[in-house]
């Protein structure tokens, strides 16, 4: 941000302040209030609003939480037994997460990318010999947790990851298994 | 002085800065051995063999533990946020970062008060906290992949994980994408994009591409994309200009590539060690 920019009103500068903000969806009132407190007792910066006009669905308040941390904060909120209907971008609750893959064939290996995470396996052994690609501070870490594992013994990245590369490479992980269990 | 601020992959590692040289084992930063598996520690053993084959001091690094929590990341952000208005570094370089907007907008505020203003490389995560805060046109250099290119040319897409399918699946066609970037804003002053045929450009147009050596494993390789980041940093930081910089890096990359003859199991390290090499065969090529 430019000095310049700090000096214009608020309302022009160009920062986007709710960008790395999603929002988490409930049934009811209960289950968002519920998601608050054990969201808060974790230390998660979290509040509580009323729901985009997009949202077609849920109740008339939603929880809104840093949007890096998805992976985390859903597994959280599935082991308290509060998980929400639906996670979404603040600033465009009708994104959906990445359902494509780009899958390359080197022979022996294979390799499956999703959005912007790669997972590559040796097809002979079912061993995990590469991860790639990323940008999230728990990309390296997983990919040392799961290089040398094989596939079928990898614990899943969404479980023992934290932010939404953990996520995108656990899509990359299952549509993996889905093309080796043919 | 090169800076190169990322995170390290273990839980709690406190915040680590120094210079850091590499010869071919661990990492040295500050004296502390730093594993160099892939991450950051990956991009900076690379700006390293490079820096200290032109004659050039170590990268500076300033690094702290972080697996996805996000302390790591701001534990350095608060060191940044301190130390960097009074700092003389002339290239930052930033890396595996917790995207975070807040503290993106108070990084940027405090590289703002250096004299003289320093280039400004983003890749991995705080590149995507730029973009996320609007303010990519304040980036001399981003680095993305083509999943990331797809991720800076959706301006709706908070992260490459949101990036629309109708522009993850144009893998043929980066031109447009990076002049969809920088459209919107959403690209820095230049790109470099890495993938099958690497592309150099700058405000939207392509100047130069490379894709030979070609090596095909490279792209299951973790960490390549890193190693290709310090390298140009390394040569921004030489006095390189920036496109000659990164069309150079590329071409090291893919020849240290080559000289490593990989299968897609093969790991980063084992490319770091050709770099000296490949970087001699660049500069000969370069006429240096």
């Amino acid at each position: 941000m430019s000095l310049l920019d700090l000096l214009r009103p608020k309302g022009r500068r160009k920062q986007a302040p709710s960008t790395d903000r999603g929002i988490l969806v409930f049934a009811n009132t209960s289950e968002v209030i519920r998601a608050e407190t054990v969201l808060k007792a974790g230390g998660w910066p979290v509040t509580v609003m009323g729901p985009p006009p997009e949202l077609q669905r849920g109740c008339d308040l939603v929880v809104v939480y840093p949007l890096i941390e998805t992976a985390r904060i859903l597994n959280v909120l599935e082991e308290a037994g509060n998980p929400p209907l639906e996670a979404a971008p603040l600033s465009g609750p009708l994104l959906k997460p990445v359902d494509l893959y780009q899958i390359k064939d080197f022979g022996r290996h294979l390799m499956v990318r999703a959005a912007n995470m790669k997972i590559t396996v040796d097809k002979e052994t079912r061993v995990i010999v590469n991860v790639s690609g990323g940008g999230c501070p728990d990309v390296p870490w997983l990919a040392r947790e799961l290089t040398g594992r094989p596939l079928d013994e990898a614990a899943s990245p969404r479980d023992q990851g934290h932010t939404l590369c953990a996520y995108a490479l656990d899509l990359a992980l299952k549509e993996m298994r889905r093309l080796c269990s043919r | 002085m090169l800076a190169v601020i990322g995170t390290l992959p273990e839980p709690g590692a406190p915040l680590l800065t120094g210079p850091a040289a590499w010869d071919g084992g661990p990492l040295s930063v500050a004296g502390t051995a730093v594993d160099v598996a892939r991450g950051t520690p990956a991009l900076l053993a690379a700006a390293s063999a490079t820096a200290l084959a032109l004659g050039r001091s170590a990268p500076h690094a300033v690094l702290a533990g972080d697996i996805g929590r996000g302390d790591g990341s701001r534990a350095v952000y608060a060191h940044l946020v301190e130390t960097l208005p009074k700092s003389p570094f002339s290239v930052l370089a930033f890396h595996y970062l917790q995207p975070d907007v807040d503290w993106h907008n108070k990084v940027l505020f405090a590289v703002q008060a250096m004299r003289p203003k320093p280039l400004l490389l983003a890749d991995a995560g705080f590149m995507y906290a730029a973009k996320m805060s609007g303010q990519a046109t304040e980036y001399d250099l981003f680095t993305p992949d083509a999943g990331e290119l797809a991720f800076l040319a959706d301006e709706t897409a908070p992260h490459p994980f949101y990036a629309r399918g109708f522009l993850l699946s144009q893998e043929n066609r980066v031109p447009e994408l990076i002049q969809r970037a920088h459209v919107h804003d959403n690209a820095a002053r230049h790109l470099l994009v890495k993938g099958v045929t690497d592309h150099v450009a700058r405000g939207g147009e392509i100047l130069g591409s490379v894709d030979a050596p070609s090596e095909s494993a490279l792209e299951a390789m973790g960490g390549t994309g890193d190693t290709l980041t310090g390298v140009t940093a390394a040569l921004i930081e030489a006095g390189w200009n920036i496109p000659r910089a990164c069309l150079a890096g590329a071409r090291v990359n893919r020849v240290a590539g080559a000289l490593l003859r990989p299968t897609p199991a093969s790991q980063v390290r084992e490319l770091i060690a050709h770099i000296p090499e490949a970087l001699e065969t660049v500069l000969r090529d370069e006429g240096l």
